[in-house]
């Protein structure tokens, strides 16, 4: 691992890189500084409007600050006080005073200029966001040794990194690492432009290493300006990655690559598949490694130095070294499929939905006895929310229910479909059964 | 109802649930530009499993996106058929 380095700033040292915004790109190798504020030994909420001065405030602030909470963009601003107290944060950094939380210093990120920057002088603790399902998300800590742990050698020269990924949650986190990591250029994609504006910047870029999320994957196979990429490795992690995304990439891109990665914010990168079929090997549970995996009751377990080490000021993560990452798999002959998550857990796009959470909506509707909400599998966004019923029905109230749904849902929890049942399963243990 | 009025139903019923304002659905406008999001595109592909029986996304031999309006209707009157 030629380019293991105590620090970010260390890693890139020397190379030529840049990060490229879609309104301005940053150079690496004259980056300056691109804080003023001195914030040795600081806990640091990292809050920023545009990806670039995520990226900018990581590399200035890694090996300096004593941690850095990451906040992903669509964190509400009623759950910062909680997060706030939990990691003990002493400085927000944004780019943007707008981004300032009452009562704490602000320190401005800028684009770089010259300058040397605070000396890195401790390990910094990185903590991320769950991909959140309901209520108040938890904080996971990692450091920069396992967030890395996954990322092996120099790169290909000229690797250009893509990602439609938000690099403020994990598997945007593990692009802009490999990038920088491997002296590459990444190109970060913009809240405001649309799939083919963003496709069209990454022809433009000359993008080589393209990362995203089955639902990302999909979305872009729609789009036209696919046709003015011309990558030399694909990728997909964040969601199960079905047979027909993988054929769909094979059949677009012939003799590129495409590989599927399992990650979790809590578990890291598990393992990586590269025959280009959905699932993994059964063999890879035997295999030795720093990463082991087992499946007891029919869950994924990984045991790995790339997994968190705490939910911050929360619940234990790991169960004597492992972690439950709450993925079923099947097995048939010799290889593992994924089955959907305990708990019901769904993932719609790369988003994760707690079914309870849907179901008090709907049960908080006066005509409503009882409802089970599921995940139905679906080729555009891997999976969508379903709703079964049981109420008595009346002509208007499955409009009601779903202006309900909307008022007090975000779109991807409100149910696509709604059905009246006359009753629910329920388990031998008396709850509701979540697999019909 | 013919394959073509039950999708273009659809695509309206969604648009106007999700609060989205359709660009026009001529035969070569590109799906992408339409006003409509994936998970849009994701909620009328399970309506229309359900209402016509078929998933062309999931049962198609040939792996295929469809780019245009033209080409979704395309590809929902061809499972249709099969």
């Amino acid at each position: 691992m030629p380019r293991r380095a105590e620090n970010l700033r260390a890693a890139i040292a020397g190379g030529d890189a840049a990060l490229i915004g879609r309104e301005r790109s940053v150079a690496l190798s004259a980056m300056g500084r691109a804080m003023d504020a001195d914030l040795t030994g600081r806990r640091i909420l990292l809050r920023t409007s545009d990806q670039l001065f995520a990226a900018l405030a990581l590399i200035e602030l890694d090996g300096v600050a004593d941690r850095i909470v990451i906040c992903p963009p669509d964190v509400k601003p009623e759950h910062l006080p909680s997060v706030i107290e939990c990691a003990g944060i002493e400085a927000v950094a944004g780019e943007d005073p707008a981004l300032a939380v009452e009562g704490l210093r602000f320190a401005p990120v800028h684009l770089p200029h010259p300058g040397e920057a605070a000396a890195p002088s401790r390990k910094t603790e990185w903590v991320l966001f769950t991909s959140g399902t309901t209520g108040i998300p938890k904080m996971v800590a990692h450091t920069l040794e396992g967030l890395t742990g996954a990322i092996s050698g120099d790169g290909a020269p000229q690797t250009v990194w893509g990602t439609f990924y938000d690099i403020r949650r994990y598997g945007g986190l593990q692009i802009l690492l490999r990038a920088l990591l491997g002296r590459a250029s990444l190109i970060l994609s913009d809240a405001d432009e649309d799939v083919s504006g963003f496709l069209a910047r990454l022809g433009r870029h000359g993008v080589t290493h393209l990362t995203g999320t089955p639902s990302h994957w999909r979305r872009a196979l729609m789009s036209p300006a696919i046709a003015g990429i011309v990558p030399a490795y694909l990728r997909l992690s964040g969601e199960t990655a079905d047979q027909a995304v993988l054929d769909a990439l094979k059949a677009r891109f012939p003799g590129v690559p495409v590989g599927h990665a399992y990650a979790s914010t809590e578990a890291g990168v598990g393992f990586e598949v590269a025959d280009g079929l959905e699932g993994f090997p059964a063999a890879y549970l035997d295999r030795d490694g720093p990463v082991r995996m087992k499946v007891v009751d029919g869950t994924l377990r990984i045991r790995s130095p790339r997994t968190a080490s705490e939910y911050v000021g929360g619940a234990a993560l790991l169960d004597d070294g492992w972690v439950d990452t709450t993925d079923m798999v099947e097995r048939r002959g010799d290889r593992y499929y994924f089955a959907g998550r305990t708990g019901g857990i769904i993932n719609v796009g790369g988003l994760k939905i707690n079914p309870e959470e849907v179901e008090a909506v709907i049960n908080s509707h006066a005509s409503v006895r009882a409802s089970r909400v599921s995940g139905r599998r679906n080729p555009i966004m891997g999976a969508i929310v379903v709703a079964e019923i049981v109420a008595n029905d009346n002509a208007t109230l499955k409009d009601e229910i779903l202006a309900l749904c909307r008022e007090k849902l975000p779109p991807h929890k409100v149910p696509a479909t709604l059905r009246f049942v006359e009753k629910l399963e329920l388990t031998a243990g008396g709850k509701l059964s979540r697999h019909a | 109802m013919s394959v073509e009025t039950i999708v273009r139903g659809e695509f309206e019923a969604v648009a106007r649930e999700q609060e989205k304002t359709l660009a026009g659905l001529s035969d070569d406008t590109v799906l992408l530009e339409s006003g409509l999001d994936s998970l849009c595109f994701a909620i009328i592909v399970a309506r229309l499993e359900d209402r016509l029986g078929v998933d062309p996304f999931t049962a198609s031999e040939d792996v295929y996106f469809p780019v245009t309006m033209g080409d979704f209707i395309k590809f929902y009157q061809d499972a249709a058929q099969g």
